[in-house]
């Protein structure tokens, strides 16, 4: 044990001397390294990233909440023009359904337009708008900036109010001050009484509550749409996730007798959910990560390969000086050991350069995602550059172990 | 006693299709604190005596042992540890670290011995004062005269206490004159009770043993005692 310790430290000292007589050739060396090493642990930290993004997406959904719906968001095994002749949902339908759920936290009937908002000189041309009840808000996990949603009186009595997004307040009103201005609709005019706080969740697109109008829903159906125009989509909240199976069975039952199927008939209506969402995202993101970790493995191969390189340049320039190593009694495995180690050392160098480089470009990357190097990222890191030191030094490394002591004595 | 007996000893190298007879069969028995010379022409097989003797190759036929152990059969590992604890190698061309300082090519050996560090310092130390170089243990090789260079070698060789020194050409590199001084030392080390193999082709030089054997193509042409043994006169001095 004694020996191996005290090699060790002799393979350190060995190392390190190494690296300082020539430092510039360790430098581009380690460069492979470096890039290899920023690339992986910015490559998880951007993924790692993405998740999150895409979990706030989700979340911003909320993950109790099912959406019945004439469509199936998710599931593509349904054919299309089944779905489409499908009888649309309309509000009569919502308040029977309203009337007969007893396990949802709150319910509420969505529908969406697109239509043109305008304050003074400031024009959004065919902006997603919602029309919903006062209910909507209980079936989501929106904050207010300022002001509020609008009460059962105004919803029921279909009131020219609307509530903006923080895009879309910010865009007509650069200058702040939105709440309780009039806008108009489709030349429309609307009171602004309530803006969102902002979400800042990319995956949405149009669905982004940033970019969205919230108008009553009866609102929709007097001004811009007759009311069969579009099916309309049930968002229904359960109590707490654990009841959210138990709420999809019950609203299923409820759905089923309001359409009077007999057992014999499959529903003609979807119950979507978070989850095909997250299988949907989960696709997407596999394939992503599975062509990150491709190209950063590429650039580490690519270093290493470089180390190897310059591992067997240094046992061919230190022949002479194993010959003597083991002439004085350097077993194999103290040289096998000793480059090894000098490989690894500078695998690890260059590993805490690339980690501190990608820590560095990390706070750039925050600026579009979520996310900062993790301590998972860190380990990997090291982790990654040992590894790749063990494996690039290894054939050097027996290369030296094996010399003969003679021949290596005699090399000039 | 005898330290070492090698018995029909011979070392074949393979060229290309032809066989080479480096030794072709030697015998020889060394004692304990003997100071012997091995002498002959280049091509002589002189040095690959030398490397079996010093454990860093093994004959092709033959045995060889050493202190009771037989060498001819061990393994890379098992020759590495005898290099280590039982022979102290000096080299025409010193064979040194340049990038380590004299302590620490001193210290080298009983790193491989696995020796703790105050210890190995207080040795290495210990050596280096004992061949003149006390206020030298920090330079560098480079930092060094030739002599000076040497005299490290030999501390490095001694400071494992081995069973025997082997020199292969020690003064080969040196003036006459730091040559000398180099010899003057083997006679020192010579009388505390070493046992040294002196390789060498000038004659000059293996005077200052007792025994000389000169080989000639790979047989042993002539071993006897030196009537007339030259004893270096120089007192070492440090060198400034």
């Amino acid at each position: 044990m004694g020996h191996f310790f005290f090699e060790l430290k002799e393979s350190l000292f060995i190392s390190f001397r190494a690296i300082r007589a020539n430092k510039i050739r360790t430098i581009l060396t380690t460069l492979g390294i470096v890039i290899g090493v920023t690339s992986v642990v910015l490559m998880s930290t951007a993924l790692k990233g993405m998740d999150i993004a895409f979990q706030d997406g989700v979340a911003a959904l909320g993950s109790d909440n099912i959406y019945i719906d004439k469509w199936s968001w998710f599931d593509n095994t349904i054919p299309w023009w089944e779905v489409r002749n499908r009888k649309n949902l309309d509000l009569d339908e919502f308040k029977k359904f309203e009337e007969l759920a007893k396990l949802p936290l709150a319910v509420s009937p969505t529908v969406w337009t697109n239509q043109t908002l305008k304050h003074k000189d400031r024009t959004l041309n065919f902006n997603m708008v919602t029309g919903t009840n006062h209910n909507y808000i209980q079936t989501t996990n929106l904050n207010f900036a300022e002001g509020r949603f609008f009460t059962q009186l105004e919803s029921e009595s279909s009131r020219n109010v609307v509530v903006l997004g923080s895009s879309v307040a910010e865009s007509l009103f650069p200058r702040g001050g939105g709440l309780n201005q009039v806008i108009t609709i489709k030349g429309r005019k609307f009171r602004v009484i309530g803006i969102l706080e902002q979400q800042g969740s990319f995956i949405m697109g149009n669905f982004n509550p940033d970019n969205m109008a919230y108008i009553p829903i009866g609102v929709v159906f007097k001004y811009f749409h007759r009311s069969d125009f579009r099916s309309i989509t049930f968002n229904v909240r359960a109590q707490n996730n654990a009841m959210l199976e138990e709420t999809k069975e019950e609203a299923i039952s409820i759905m089923r007798k309001i359409r009077g199927l007999t057992y014999d008939k499959e529903n003609d209506f979807s119950i979507n959910q978070q989850e095909g969402l997250l299988n949907n995202i989960n696709q997407t993101t596999s394939v992503i990560k599975i062509a990150g970790y491709f190209i950063t493995g590429l650039s580490l191969f690519v270093g290493a390969i470089g180390i190897m390189n310059i591992m067997f340049v240094s046992v061919k320039e230190r022949t002479r000086e194993i010959g003597i190593r083991k002439a004085i009694g350097a077993k194999r495995r103290t040289v096998l050991g000793q480059f090894l180690f000098e490989s690894s050392v500078i695998c690890l160098l260059g590993g805490f350069l690339g980690l501190a480089i990608a820590v560095l470009l990390s706070m750039v990357v925050n600026q579009f995602l979520p996310t900062s190097v993790q301590v998972d990222a860190v380990i990997l890191a090291i982790v990654i550059s040992i590894i790749t030191g063990i494996v690039s030094g290894l054939a050097p490394a027996y290369t030296a172990a094996k010399l003969d002591p003679v021949d290596a004595l005699r090399y000039e | 006693m005898n330290i070492i007996n090698i018995e029909h000893i011979a070392k074949i190298y393979q060229v290309g299709s032809e066989e080479v007879h480096a030794l072709a069969d030697v015998s020889l028995k060394i004692d304990k604190n003997e100071y012997l010379a091995i002498m002959g022409p280049s091509g002589s097989g002189k040095s690959t005596l030398m490397n079996i003797l010093g454990c860093l190759d093994t004959p092709t036929k033959g045995l060889y042992d050493f202190k009771g152990q037989n060498v001819s059969e061990m393994s890379d590992n098992e020759l590495a540890k005898i290099r280590n604890r039982e022979i102290g190698f000096v080299f025409q061309t010193f064979n040194l670290l340049p990038r380590s300082d004299a302590l620490h090519n001193v210290e080298l050996p009983l790193i491989y011995a696995g020796v703790p560090s105050y210890e190995r310092k207080e040795r290495a130390r210990e050596a280096l004062i004992n061949v003149g170089l006390g206020d030298r243990i920090h330079h560098k090789p480079n930092e060094l005269s030739g002599g000076q260079r040497q005299r490290v070698a030999v501390a490095r060789a001694l400071v494992t206490q081995p069973s025997i020194i082997l020199a292969d050409e020690p003064t080969g590199n040196l003036d006459s004159k730091t040559g000398e001084e180099i010899m003057l030392l083997f006679n020192e080390i010579h009388k505390q009770g070493n046992t040294i193999i002196l390789v060498t082709h000038e004659e000059y030089i293996a005077k200052h043993a007792a025994r000389i054997i000169r080989i000639r193509d790979g047989f042993i042409e002539s071993d006897e005692r030196v009537p007339e043994r030259y004893i270096p006169q120089l007192k070492v001095q440090e060198e400034n």
